[in-house]
């Protein structure tokens, strides 16, 4: 980005003055525009979609949703902004951003720090937000894009995920959706949470209702399944799986 | 001065018990070798506590009493004084047996007066070991480790709050300044002795006054002090970290923010601190325990087994309870 275009920056932090402060620096700098603030992880997250900032600079601590997720979630955006993290002290943090070569400000954050991250910020690689996930080892959010905008669904509505094909159904009491992930990263991911019941199902334990012998099986072998709450279909447990069963 | 060794404060319900301990232990030993069987055993036992168990409580009132006397003494003073208090009531037990009761197994008054004295001698050495062990001499070192540490995290954003107080409000970035000073004061004094319970209060309310500097309207704090002398001693932040935890746990993660609820009172003679906040799914941090456990070590060292932390959740609250016994200057 050359100095004469200007830099459409939004700003997410949780704390007020935080906020004030890096407003009255980036005021000081020139060829830049704020386009807003928001408070919260999530907040960050619908602004950046509907607004489309080129840089974001965002707190890693907030509540609702981390800066990590929140960086990991607007990947799905077609042009992602430029993310400039920023944290008031995190070793574990900064030891991950140096790891990874991503750009991150310490606060307090001086002005020439500000300004040097504006010029060289870019987009995140993949591969950057890899090394920093184990920053935010829980999603708390899974995240679909629909023509450009980001839709979260919250891990504790999840009530099972299935393997199709290539994509993953993810049912909610309200509606199932479609979501590009693989169905092991996510059983490592949300192993506290959801539990194999079939070689392609991760089910939420939380809504399990019971489990149910039933006929089934095409060789006429009674089967059993996982009743579930909010929803009417059941799924098959696999007989490999069914020691589950006997110790839930 | 702390290197000194000290009379055993019998007015400490650890020291009390302990003494109780040693000398029934002691008493059991005693019956143990002079016994063959064990019915004789526990014959011995009987009549040896129906005299030795008198004395002992007379000698323990006695020493509540004449304590703050003997303390003037000096030590080896005090030693031999306590000596003396319980000869002189051992003496008495005796002959008030003797004249109204017939005990015809009594041994002679000078071997009573040596048992006595014996295991007088064996208390005393003892305590003076679990003393110069527990209290501040070697403690010393400990409390110096123990020393409570702010997190950065809160230094590094109150810094940030405050220079973004700078240009707009000039004036109340120099109140949160000037807290930030006392707090850091507190924090890198030398805290191994007790403070007034006033002061740690005062302390935690310029701490939180900056923590709302940063979170607003989302923290709110209610104080609920009850009726409490506020000359009672406390170690120094006892409270404050505490409230950090609160806060950093249980107000930041939460968008809405929520109340950290302290309530102090005196119930019999014990100062009760309790401290709620809200608190998420995720509990038992590392950092929180950390924090509680040095607190715990701390009151130990200082009150022995006299005050109490503890900690439990119970619908979305996180509750540190802490009792402590009433201590005032001397």
């Amino acid at each position: 980005m050359s100095d004469q275009t200007t830099l459409n920056i939004l700003i997410a932090d949780d704390e007020a003055p935080a906020r004030n402060r890096l407003r009255e620096l980036l005021a000081d700098i020139s060829n830049t525009h704020i386009l807003g603030d928001a408070k919260n992880g999530k907040e960050a997250l619908n602004l950046a979609s509907e607004m489309l900032p080129d840089i974001l600079l965002l707190d890693i601590r907030m509540p609702e949703m981390d800066g990590i997720e929140v960086a990991q979630h607007l990947q799905k955006l077609s042009k992602p902004p430029a993310i400039i993290f920023t944290t008031a002290y995190d070793n574990y943090a900064m030891q991950a951003f140096d790891m990874s070569a991503v750009d991150y400000l310490l606060k307090p954050i001086r002005l020439e720090r500000l300004q040097t991250a504006l010029h060289k910020a870019r987009a995140l690689l993949p591969g950057q937000l890899a090394a920093l996930a184990p920053l935010s080892p829980q999603r708390t959010h899974l995240s679909i894009s629909e023509r450009n905008r980001i839709l979260l669904v919250p891990v504790a509505d999840i009530i099972y995920l299935r393997a199709e094909l290539k994509y993953i159904t993810v049912r909610t009491a309200e509606r199932e959706y479609l979501i590009e992930e693989s169905l092991t990263h996510l059983e490592q991911e949300f192993g506290n949470i959801f539990i194999r019941l079939h070689r392609n199902c991760l089910v939420a334990s939380a809504y399990i209702l019971g489990y149910e012998k039933r006929n089934h099986d095409e060789n006429g072998d009674k089967q059993w399944v996982a009743l579930l709450k909010h929803v009417p279909e059941t799924i098959a447990v696999s007989r490999r799986q069914q020691h589950l069963i006997r110790t839930t | 001065m702390r290197n000194a060794s000290r009379i055993p404060n019998v007015r400490n319900l650890g020291i009390a018990l302990r003494i109780l301990l040693i000398v029934n232990a002691a008493l059991v030993l005693a019956a143990l070798i002079s016994s063959h069987e064990l019915s004789g055993f526990l014959q011995q036992i009987a009549s040896i506590s129906t005299f030795a168990q008198p004395v002992l409580l007379i000698s323990l009132f006695l020493l509540y009493g004449s304590l703050p006397l003997l303390n003037k003494l000096g030590y080896r003073k005090g030693v031999a004084a306590i000596l003396a208090l319980v000869l002189l009531s051992t003496a008495g037990i005796y002959s008030f047996f003797n004249q109204f009761w017939i005990f015809s197994d009594l041994p002679s008054l000078p071997r009573t007066l040596l048992y006595a004295l014996m295991i007088s001698g064996i208390t005393l050495y003892y305590l003076n070991l679990h003393q110069r062990a527990y209290s501040p001499a070697v403690a010393e070192a400990r409390l110096q480790a123990l020393q409570a540490r702010i997190r950065p995290h809160f230094l590094f954003n109150s810094l940030n709050a405050v220079l973004s107080l700078i240009r707009s409000q000039p004036k109340q970035a120099e109140t949160a300044l000037e807290d930030m000073a006392d707090l850091f004061r507190v924090l890198m004094a030398d805290n191994r002795d007790l403070v007034p319970l006033a002061q740690e209060i005062s302390l935690c309310r310029q701490y939180l006054a900056l923590e709302k500097l940063r979170l607003d309207e989302r923290l709110n704090i209610l104080w609920q002090i009850d009726d409490v002398p506020p000359d009672t001693l406390v170690p120094p932040l006892v409270l404050q970290p505490l409230l950090e935890n609160a806060v950093y746990h249980g107000i930041e993660p939460l968008g809405k923010g929520g109340t950290v609820t302290i309530q102090i009172y005196t119930q019999q003679n014990q100062i009760h601190l309790v401290l709620k906040n809200p608190c998420s799914t995720k509990t038992n941090h590392q950092g929180n325990k950390m924090a509680l456990n040095n607190i715990k070590e701390r009151l130990t060292l200082h009150f022995d087994l006299e005050a109490s932390l503890k900690s439990r959740q119970a619908n979305g609250e996180y509750e540190v309870h802490i009792v402590l016994p009433y201590h005032k200057q001397t």
